[in-house]
C-alpha cells in the first residue's frame, strides 16, 4: 500500500522561476491528494537579493497568509515534518529555471552519433552550447584550450565511445578540457558529466577528478552505436545542474538542503511527468506538455513510456529575447499579429522587453505583440522538439505534429493569457495540432512541482491530475486537409448526455465551437470531406467520445500546415475573426 | 510585493567593488583618492597557448618523454629553445615554437603561455579606496549624484558635461559635434544614426549620455572607445524627468560615466556619477523596497512608457488591465497629472 495512504503526508512544492517564486501546497482531502493553495513571490535569483532562498520564503509566507498555516519557523526555517499542531509540512520538493542559462561545452567521437546525444542531453537543461568538440574537429589542442578558456563553459558534458570501445580517442579530447580547467581559476573551472564509455570512468576520473569543479558519472549514453539511452544521464546531468546552480546563486544550497535532494531543474521536472503519465496514462498517440516562459520553451513529449524532453532558452521570453532574432526575422514574428505594427517597433519592443523581463502588457496593442512574439517562439521550439520525436511517433502526415492525447500548457505566456481563447488560439497557431486531442490548461504550473513529487508520492500526481486543479480548455478537432478557403471540410453532430444534438459544419480556413461545459461528456460524430483525415484515415469518419471544457468542442479548419495569408490586411482580419469566434 | 530600485538621486553615498576577472595585483593603496580612470590593479593572462606534445614528436611513451623533458613550471623560454632531447646517436630536439612560460609539464606534453596580455581594472568611479581586496580588486566610496542607465557599451571616462540635447525628448544629431566639444561628455538625447555615433568618435568626446537608442545602433555603439550610458531604453524614448532634471541642472560639472553593461545577477549597471563635495557622509541608497504610497516611481511598460510619478495607493487584490490580464496594480499620479493604474510588475522605484 502506497505509504501516502496511509501517512496522508503534506508536500510543499517550491518552483524558483526567472521572475516569480512559487510555493505550492498539497494535502490529502477526503482520502485524496489535491492542490490546495499557492504563494507567489518575486525571485530573488537577480541582484540585489542574489539569494535564492528569499523569495522562497517570501513566497511561502504568502501561502501562510493564504492558508493560515504555519510552516516557517521564527527563524524562518522549514517546519518539517507536521507538527501536532497541524504546523509544518512532511514532504519538501523543488524545481529551478531561474539564473543564468549555463554555458556547456559538449565533448564527443562522431557529429552524428555521441556528440548528436551530448547536444541532446544538454537539452534537458538550461544550457546553451557554446562550443563543440569532436573527431572531426580539426583545431590544434592548443587551439581548443584557448577556446575553453575563452568560453568559460559553466558545464562539459562528455559523451563518446560505445561500453568498453574506443578510449584513446576520448582520452585524446579530453586532454584539452584538462589542461583549460588547470589554467582556470579554481571557483571557474567548469563542472563534468561523463556519459560516455564506461570502462573509461578511472581514467576519466585520474585526468579531471582535481581539476572540474564537480565531475559526475552516468552510464553511457550510447552503450552500442544504434543504442540512445540518454534518460539515466539526464537525471545526473539534472542533478549537476542544481550543484552548479548552488555554487552559483546563494541560498540554493539551503533549498536543496530542505528538499533533501529531490531538487529539479523545472524543465527536467516536466518531462518526467510526461514519461510518468505516458506510463499510466499511454495510448497510441502521445502525450505532449509545452511551457513558455521567461527561462526557456519546454517541450516534453511521453510516447508509449518513454520521454523526450526539450529545454529552449533561446526561445524564453525573458532576458534572452533579442536572441530570438538570431533563429527568426520580424516579419515572420509579425505574421501572427492581429494588429499592424512596424518591425521597427516589434525590435523595439523585444530589446525593451528583455531590460524589464517580469513586466506584463498594460494595452491591447502591447498584448498583440507580446502573443505575436509568443507564438512564434513556442512555433520554433516545436519545430525543433518536432525532430527529436521517435521515428514510432504516430502521425497522420509527414512533417507535421505527432497525434497527442492530451495536450498540456503552462508558463506564464499562455496560462496568464487574458482569456482560455486566447491561450488556445495560441497554442493552435504555435503547436498546430493534429486529429482529435483534449487541451488542458495548467493555469497554476503545477505540472513540473507534480513531476517533482512524483519521486516521493508516485500518488499525488495522478489524483492532483484527477482533481480539477488543471482547466481543460475543451476537445479540439484538426483535419488534416487542403482545400480551396471556404469549402466544406467537416461536418459534425454532437450528442449531448441529456439527448439533445448539435451540428457544426466546418469550411476550410474557419474555427468553429460545439459548446459542451466542462465535465460534461458527449458523443461527437465526424463526418470528414473526402481527404480530410481526423486519425481514421482520410475521408472516414466515426463517433467518438468526446469530454469538455473552458471552450467545448472546437473545430480548427485552417489546415495543416497552417498556412496563414500572405496578403497582411487579409491576414489580420483572419486572426481577429478566429480570435472572437473563440471568445477574444 | 519587492519592488526593484533605480537609483537616481541628487547626493547619495556611493561605494563600489571593482574586482578583476583572475587573481592580479592590487596597485591602490588604503585611502587614496582616485579618479575613475585610474588603474587600481591588474592581471596578466596569456593571449594564447601552444602545446608541445615531446611525446609525440620524439615517439616515446609519455613517462620516458617526461624524463627528457629540460623545463619546469614557470620557467621562460625564448623561441627556439631546447625543451627535450631525444636519445640515440643524432638525437632529436624539440623545441619551443614561440617566446612563452611554461604552466604546465607532464604526461609527456609541455604548455606554453604565449604573448602576455595585461587587463587593467579602472576604478570607474572618483572617489576613496576603503578596502583592499587582496589580489582582486578595491572598493570605492564617494558622494555625489547617481544616475542608473539601462544600457552602457563598457567604456569609462570622465569629463565636463555639455548638454546638447536642450529638452528630454532631444535628439543629437552629427551636425551638432563641433570641434568645441572635444574632450566634453555630451548629454544627447536620443541617437537615430552611426554617423552620429562616429562623430563623437572624431573629435573625440568623452562620453554620450543617451535616453534611447535604436537596437540596429547597438554593435556600433558597443564598438566606440567613449562610454555611452543609455538612460531608458530602446527606441525613440525621452528622457525619464528625473534624470532629465538632474543631469540638465549639472550641466559644465565634471560627471563620470561607467558605461559597465547591464547584469542582473551581479548588479552591475551602467552609471553616471556627479562627484560633489561634502562635509557630512550622505546616507547610502536603499537597494531593497517593499512598494508603499507616496514613492517615486518610473513606468516600464506602455502606455506612459518611463513616465515618473507617484505611488498613490496599492490596489486590493488584483485588476483587470484594458489588454484583459489581471494582476496587482497601483494607482500612480504620473507628471500630467493624470492617475493611471499600473501593474506592480511594471513599475521601479526611483530612489
Amino acid at each position: 500500500m502506497p505509504t501516502s495512504l496511509v501517512d496522508g503526508d503534506s508536500l510543499l512544492a517550491v518552483d524558483i522561476g526567472a521572475a516569480n517564486t512559487r510555493a505550492v501546497l498539497f494535502d490529502v482531502v477526503e482520502g485524496q491528494y489535491r492542490f490546495l493553495a499557492a504563494g507567489t513571490a518575486p525571485s530573488t535569483v537577480e541582484a540585489p537579493y542574489k539569494d535564492a532562498s528569499e523569495g522562497v520564503r517570501n513566497a511561502i509566507d504568502q501561502l501562510q497568509s493564504t492558508t493560515g498555516r504555519s510552516l516557517l519557523d521564527d527563524s524562518r526555517g522549514l517546519i518539517s515534518p507536521t507538527q501536532p499542531n497541524g504546523a509544518g509540512i512532511d514532504v519538501f520538493v523543488a524545481t529551478m529555471s531561474g539564473g543564468p542559462t549555463l554555458k556547456a561545452v559538449v565533448v564527443g567521437l562522431l557529429a552524428d552519433v555521441s556528440l548528436a546525444s551530448a547536444r541532446r542531453l544538454t537539452e534537458t537543461i538550461y544550457a546553451r552550447i557554446v562550443d563543440s568538440i569532436g573527431l572531426s574537429d580539426h583545431r590544434r589542442p592548443d587551439e581548443l584550450i584557448d577556446s575553453l578558456l575563452r568560453q568559460r563553459p559553466d558545464v562539459v558534458i562528455v559523451t563518446g565511445g560505445t561500453d568498453g570501445g574506443a578510449s584513446r580517442s576520448i582520452q585524446k579530447i579530453l586532454e584539452p578540457v584538462g589542461l583549460a580547467s588547470y589554467l582556470m581559476p579554481q571557483e571557474k573551472r567548469p563542472a563534468v558529466l561523463f556519459a560516455g564509455n564506461q570502462k573509461m570512468q578511472d581514467e576519466v576520473r585520474s585526468l579531471l577528478g582535481t581539476l572540474a569543479s564537480a565531475l559526475h558519472f552516468s552510464p553511457n549514453v550510447r552503450p552500442s552505436l544504434e543504442t540512445e539511452d540518454l534518460d539515466p544521464a539526464a537525471r545526473e546531468l539534472a542533478r549537476l545542474f542544481v550543484e552548479i546552480r548552488k555554487h552559483q546563486i546563494k541560498g540554493v544550497d539551503t533549498i536543496d538542503l530542505w528538499t533533501n535532494g529531490h531538487f529539479l531543474p523545472t524543465g527536467y521536472a516536466a518531462g518526467r511527468m510526461m514519461r510518468f503519465l505516458s506510463k499510466v496514462y499511454g495510448t497510441s498517440k502521445g502525450i505532449l506538455s509545452v511551457d513558455l516562459g521567461g527561462s526557456a520553451a519546454v517541450i516534453a513529449a511521453g510516447f508509449k513510456g518513454k520521454s523526450t524532453l526539450g529545454v529552449y532558452p533561446q526561445f524564453a521570453l525573458g532576458e534572452n529575447l533579442p536572441g530570438l532574432l538570431n533563429y527568426t526575422t520580424l516579419e515572420d514574428i509579425l505574421r501572427w499579429s492581429a494588429v499592424d505594427i512596424s518591425p521597427g517597433v516589434l525590435r523595439d519592443y523585444l530589446y525593451q522587453k528583455a531590460l524589464h523581463p517580469s513586466s506584463i502588457p498594460a494595452t491591447k496593442e502591447d498584448q498583440a505583440i507580446a502573443h505575436a512574439v509568443a507564438r512564434q517562439a513556442l512555433y520554433l521550439s516545436m519545430q525543433a522538439a518536432k525532430r527529436e520525436f521517435p521515428r514510432y511517433a504516430a502521425i497522420l502526415k509527414a512533417g507535421l505534429t505527432p497525434l497527442f492525447e492530451p495536450i498540456l500548457a503552462g508558463g506564464g505566456a499562455l496560462a496568464n493569457a487574458p482569456s482560455p481563447g486566447q491561450s488556445l488560439l495560441l497554442l493552435l497557431d504555435a503547436i498546430q495540432p493534429v486529429g482529435v486531442t483534449t487541451v488542458i490548461l495548467d493555469q497554476n504550473n503545477l505540472l513540473p512541482l507534480l513531476g517533482a513529487a512524483a519521486s516521493r508520492n508516485n500518488l499525488l500526481p495522478v489524483q492532483v491530475l484527477e482533481s480539477g486543479a488543471f482547466m481543460s480548455l475543451g476537445t479540439v478537432v484538426s483535419p488534416v486537409v487542403t482545400a480551396n478557403y471556404g469549402s466544406q471540410i467537416l461536418r459534425a453532430r454532437m450528442l449531448y448526455e441529456d439527448g439533445t444534438e448539435a451540428r457544426a459544419d466546418l469550411k476550410f480556413g474557419n474555427i468553429e465551437i460545439l459548446p459542451l461545459q466542462a465535465g460534461q461528456a458527449a458523443r461527437l460524430n465526424l463526418q470528414p470531406a473526402s481527404r480530410a483525415d481526423l486519425g481514421f484515415g482520410p475521408g472516414r469518419g466515426g463517433t467518438i467520445p468526446v469530454s469538455g471544457g473552458a471552450l467545448g468542442v472546437v473545430f480548427d479548419g485552417r489546415g495543416r500546415p497552417l498556412n496563414l495569408p500572405e496578403d497582411a490586411g487579409r491576414r489580420r482580419e483572419l486572426i481577429k475573426k478566429w480570435n472572437w469566434t473563440l471568445g477574444g | 510585493m519587492l519592488a526593484p530600485v533605480l537609483h537616481i538621486l541628487a547626493l547619495t553615498n556611493i561605494v563600489r567593488e571593482r574586482a578583476l576577472p583572475v587573481p592580479g595585483k592590487v596597485s591602490a593603496r588604503l585611502q587614496q583618492k582616485v579618479s575613475a580612470t585610474d588603474v587600481v590593479a591588474e592581471a596578466s593572462w596569456a593571449r594564447e597557448h601552444a602545446l608541445i606534445d615531446v611525446a609525440r614528436i620524439l615517439h616515446l611513451s609519455p613517462s620516458a618523454a617526461d624524463k627528457l623533458i629540460k623545463c619546469k613550471v614557470g620557467d621562460k623560454l625564448a623561441a627556439g629553445t631546447v625543451v627535450a632531447v631525444g636519445r640515440g646517436l643524432i638525437p632529436r630536439s624539440v623545441r619551443a615554437p614561440k617566446e612563452g612560460r611554461v604552466v604546465a609539464a607532464g604526461g609527456g606534453e609541455v604548455l606554453l603561455e604565449v604573448g602576455e596580455s595585461t587587463v587593467h581594472l579602472r576604478a570607474g568611479i572618483p572617489g576613496t579606496v576603503v578596502q583592499i581586496l587582496p589580489e582582486r580588486g578595491v572598493v570605492i566610496q564617494t558622494a555625489g549624484a547617481l544616475i542608473q542607465g539601462v544600457w552602457g557599451n563598457g567604456r569609462i571616462d570622465t569629463g565636463l558635461m555639455v548638454n546638447l540635447a536642450e529638452k528630454a525628448d532631444g535628439v543629437l544629431a552629427a551636425g551638432r559635434l563641433d570641434p568645441s566639444l572635444r574632450g566634453s561628455v555630451i548629454l544627447g538625447g536620443q541617437v537615430k544614426d552611426a554617423e552620429t555615433l562616429e562623430a563623437a568618435a572624431e573629435l573625440p568626446v568623452r562620453g554620450l549620455i543617451l535616453s534611447s537608442l535604436y537596437p540596429s545602433l547597438l554593435a556600433v555603439a558597443r564598438e566606440m572607445r567613449y562610454p555611452i550610458v543609455v538612460t531608458d531604453g530602446f527606441g525613440s524614448l525621452p528622457m525619464n524627468s528625473a534624470a532629465w532634471k538632474l543631469l540638465s541642472t549639472n550641466a559644465k560639472r565634471e560627471v563620470t560615466l561607467n558605461a559597465e553593461p547591464y547584469d542582473r545577477y551581479s548588479g552591475a549597471r551602467p552609471e553616471i556619477i556627479i562627484a560633489l563635495p561634502v562635509s557630512q557622509e550622505p546616507a547610502a541608497p536603499n537597494e531593497v523596497e517593499v512598494f508603499a504610497p507616496g514613492q517615486t516611481v518610473r513606468l516600464r511598460r506602455p502606455p506612459s512608457l518611463g513616465a515618473i510619478g507617484t505611488l498613490v495607493y496599492l490596489n486590493p487584490g488584483s485588476t483587470l488591465l484594458t489588454s484583459g490580464l489581471r494582476a496587482p496594480t497601483a494607482v500612480v499620479k504620473i507628471e500630467t497629472g493624470e492617475s493611471v493604474i499600473v501593474p506592480l510588475v511594471n513599475l521601479e522605484v526611483v530612489g
